[in-house]
């Protein structure tokens, strides 16, 4: 362990000063996409290079980060991030989503409501909504401008088309503030209302696009939608298996190879802590029974 | 069928191209055009490749910018507006609204992976559409009027034909119900049977709309089907313009003779 | 004027580049009238002109000199000077022509073609069908073509379409170009009935006829226009 040898978040100070600029200037405009020169950082990427930089420039000593991939605390993702910063500034981490100052997740917004003070870092693989329908960026860039957004629109009248609903189920696009159109990065839509007028800071981070984009604490998130298929959150019509949970996230997961299945919490922290609290579902004492046949 | 009403507004050119020229360098493309061109009018515009006339369309229709002159448009509002000063938001605005843009590629008109209900349906969305229901029936109405199948309305135009994808292409660009239609060799790369098909089509519905359109146009006989005036391009200028069977039956100019005598008899 | 159609002094030369420039003079000094419900039939060799002043007086030729006065919703407008958009209003609304050649678009049904004038003219498109159909039925086109393009018919059939689609319309001014060529006698017949009816309704004609008993028939008055016939 030999912390002083790296700057402190690892990023030089100029770098930390410049992803800030662009960071202010993403809340100034929410939802607008600012270009920022994205480093190299020691991780591929994929692995959340755009929001490391961000949690990076934001960081401070005092601050308690927790990090999260899928809803979860203890994936190899999750792990590695936080032990990148434990070591490169030193700071406090912690898996619980009231008690962290500073939270990077990949694809999930925890369960528990964020209060005012606390950062969420959005890791964004592509940022750009409108790419799928038209690939050349300069025209996407002028649609942002010119809020030409009729082709968004689109893609979910080819859901409908096709699927008869809207099947988009996550990367759900939305539109900030009654301007721009974002995406949420491939968080399921299910978390989309958590966005709206949420008491924490949400900013987001592209390593390989080199965009920076962000919504300031109580901003308008409107799901996009049509007036006869209205925007609905989506979740397994089941109680979390653990914690027996009504209202949370959940997955699925596999059990045997007879089509076995049970749903749990994706939000490892929150379905913790309604254990704690006493909350049971059907199974809760499952995973153990598993590990004895081990 | 609604009557024709021949309001006062007809009397007023929609669209006046005024001194028009481009030049690329020391190459005049496009020289001192201008004309005006009335609500309800077909206008074509005709030559051999490299005769100006593809440079004058991108002119008129705003997507370049002349070297002199200028092109100006009544907008619903009635008022006339030079294009140049129209900003950007304006200008594409217009073009998605009260402008349709039909281009010989169907494939550069069309969004070739996204089912044909949904091209159609674009334009309304960006206009605010909002009601699924409502977006996709006007869609299946102009597939019908445009004789698609309304079975294939969920079918990308990758596994249309050609002269479907043609008319698929023409619909998409009627749904906002335009006043004004540019075409670029609107029949360019059809058979010819297709093309038969598809002329007499844009005929019908320019009529039923009371659509002004400028088409440019190589094949005289598509002049002659569609259009009531005719521009006649050689080396940038006109050369000549009249009614379109005017001069088509007795072409004054030496070099509309000579286009006129290389037609084939039918 | 009273006159419907009133030509002063009118000339048309065809300048043929294509063969070095010849100037090809094809009438000139046409001066002629028509009044409302008269029927004026053109009369000379072929090549004398006849067809190219018919032309002339519908717009399709353009006139070298002189006037093509036409009477035209009240007011009069001079066809040799008229701008294109004048030319169109006049043709919608006043000069209809049967030429001798049918030319329609390929694959549109014969109904459909004899209906088109009335229909551009804002008819609405049943009672335009019905009133096709009802001339169709008179010229003997039977209904099971109806909806066949006429290009499929024999030539004495696309004529009676081509004459069909000229008299649907109730237009003041027509100008026939040989309606009756290549007609049998009995529907020789009905165009010369149908001449009839436009005259009684106050319709001003000119036309081409070669057939002498039909000449004879339909004419209130002959031009003869060999004495337009140009100096050459």
């Amino acid at each position: 362990m030999n912390a002083p040898s790296y700057n402190f978040a690892y990023l030089d100070e100029q770098t930390k000063r410049m992803i800030r600029r662009a960071i202010l200037k993403a809340i100034a405009i929410p939802g607008y996409q600012v270009p920022f020169a994205s480093r190299e950082m020691p991780m591929p990427y994929g692995w959340g290079t755009g929001g490391v930089q961000v949690t990076a420039a934001i960081l401070g000593p005092d601050d308690i980060l927790k990090v999260i991939d899928q809803g979860s605390d203890d994936t190899t993702n999750a792990i590695s991030i936080r032990k990148f910063f434990g070591k490169t500034a030193g700071v406090a981490t912690t898996t619980l989503t009231m008690e962290a100052t500073v939270i990077q997740t990949r694809h999930r917004i925890p369960e528990a409501p964020l209060h005012e003070g606390q950062v969420l870092v959005y890791q964004v693989p592509i940022p750009e909504p409108l790419r799928f329908l038209e690939p050349r960026e300069t025209e996407t860039r002028r649609m942002h401008a010119l809020a030409e957004y009729g082709l968004m629109h689109v893609k979910l009248y080819e859901d409908i088309a096709r699927f008869g609903h809207i099947a988009t189920s996550y990367a759900y696009p939305v539109k900030v503030n009654a301007r721009y159109v974002m995406d949420p990065s491939p968080t399921p839509k299910f978390d989309n209302p958590k966005m709206d007028n949420c008491a924490a800071l949400q900013l987001f981070g592209a390593g390989r696009e080199k965009r920076i984009y962000a919504i300031p604490p109580y901003t308008t998130v409107v799901s996009l939608d049509f007036e006869d298929h209205p925007f609905k959150p989506y979740r397994f019509d089941a109680p979390c298996a653990l914690c027996g949970a009504e209202n949370s996230y959940l997955d699925e997961i596999v059990t045997d190879d007879k089509g076995g299945r049970m749903f749990v919490c994706s939000d490892t922290d929150y379905c913790e802590q309604r254990q704690a609290e006493g909350h049971r579902g059907r199974e809760s004492a499952a995973p153990h029974k598993e590990r004895a046949h081990v | 069928m609604s009557e024709p009403v021949s309001t006062p507004d007809d009397d007023q050119p929609l669209l006046i191209a005024d001194g028009l020229s481009k030049n690329y360098g020391r190459l005049a493309a496009c020289r001192d055009v201008s004309f005006s061109l009335y609500p309800g009018e077909v206008l074509a515009i005709v030559g051999e490749s490299g005769s100006g006339k593809s440079t004058l369309l991108q002119l008129l229709s705003a997507q370049l910018a002349p070297s002199a002159g200028r092109v100006s448009y009544r907008m619903r509002d009635g008022v006339l507006r030079d294009l140049a000063s129209l900003g950007e938001a304006e200008r594409r605005f217009l073009f998605r609204t009260d402008w349709g843009y039909v281009h010989q590629d169907p494939a550069q008109g069309l969004r070739m992976a996204v089912s044909a209900g949904a091209n159609v349906g674009e334009r309304l969305m960006a206009v605010g559409w909002n009601h699924y229901g409502r977006i996709r029936d006007t869609a299946t109405t102009w597939l019908d009027r445009v004789e698609i199948d309304v079975g294939r309305i969920d079918d990308a135009p990758k596994t249309y034909s050609g002269g479907m994808r043609q008319r698929l292409q023409i619909a998409r660009n009627l749904v906002t119900e335009p006043r004004l239609v540019f075409m670029d060799e609107p029949t360019g790369g059809l058979d010819v049977s297709v093309q038969a098909r598809l002329l007499d089509l844009m005929r019908n519905l320019v009529s039923e709309l009371d659509l002004a359109a400028i088409v440019v146009t190589h094949d005289l006989a598509v002049a002659r089907l569609l259009s009531h005036r005719v521009m006649v391009m050689k080396g940038g200028r006109v050369i000549e313009t009249g009614l379109t069977d005017q001069v088509l039956d007795d072409p004054r100019e030496p070099y509309t003779q000579l286009l006129v005598s290389s037609i084939l008899p039918p | 004027m009273t006159a419907m159609i009133e030509i002063s002094n009118a000339a048309k030369t065809f300048t043929m580049h294509l063969q070095g420039g010849v100037e090809l003079p094809v009438v000139s000094g046409v001066s002629f009238h028509v009044e409302p419900g008269e029927c004026v039939v053109l009369s000379g060799p072929s090549g004398a002109g006849k067809s190219s002043i018919l032309k002339m007086i519908f717009g399709n030729y353009r006139c070298g000199t002189g006037r093509i006065d036409i009477r035209h919703q009240g007011k009069v407008i001079d066809l040799a000077s008229a701008e294109p958009r004048q030319v169109l209003s006049v043709r919608r609304a006043t000069v209809g022509y049967v030429s001798q050649f049918l030319r329609a678009v390929p694959r549109v049904p014969t109904i459909d073609v004899v209906a088109e004038p009335l229909i551009a003219g804002g008819t609405p498109r049943t009672e335009a069908h019905d009133k096709a159909g009802a001339l169709l039925r008179r010229l003997n086109i039977p209904g099971r073509l109806w909806r066949l393009p006429p290009s499929t018919f024999s030539g004495g059939e696309q004529q009676r379409v081509n004459i069909a689609r000229g008299f649907v319309s109730d237009l003041p001014i027509l100008l026939l170009d040989e309606p009756t060529a290549s007609l049998d006698a009995a529907n020789r017949a009905v165009v010369v009935e149908l001449i009839g009816e436009k005259k009684r309704r106050g319709v001003a004609m000119v036309a081409i006829v070669h057939d002498d008993e039909i000449r004879h028939l339909i004419a209130d008055r002959i031009v003869d226009v060999t004495s337009f016939a140009a100096a050459a």
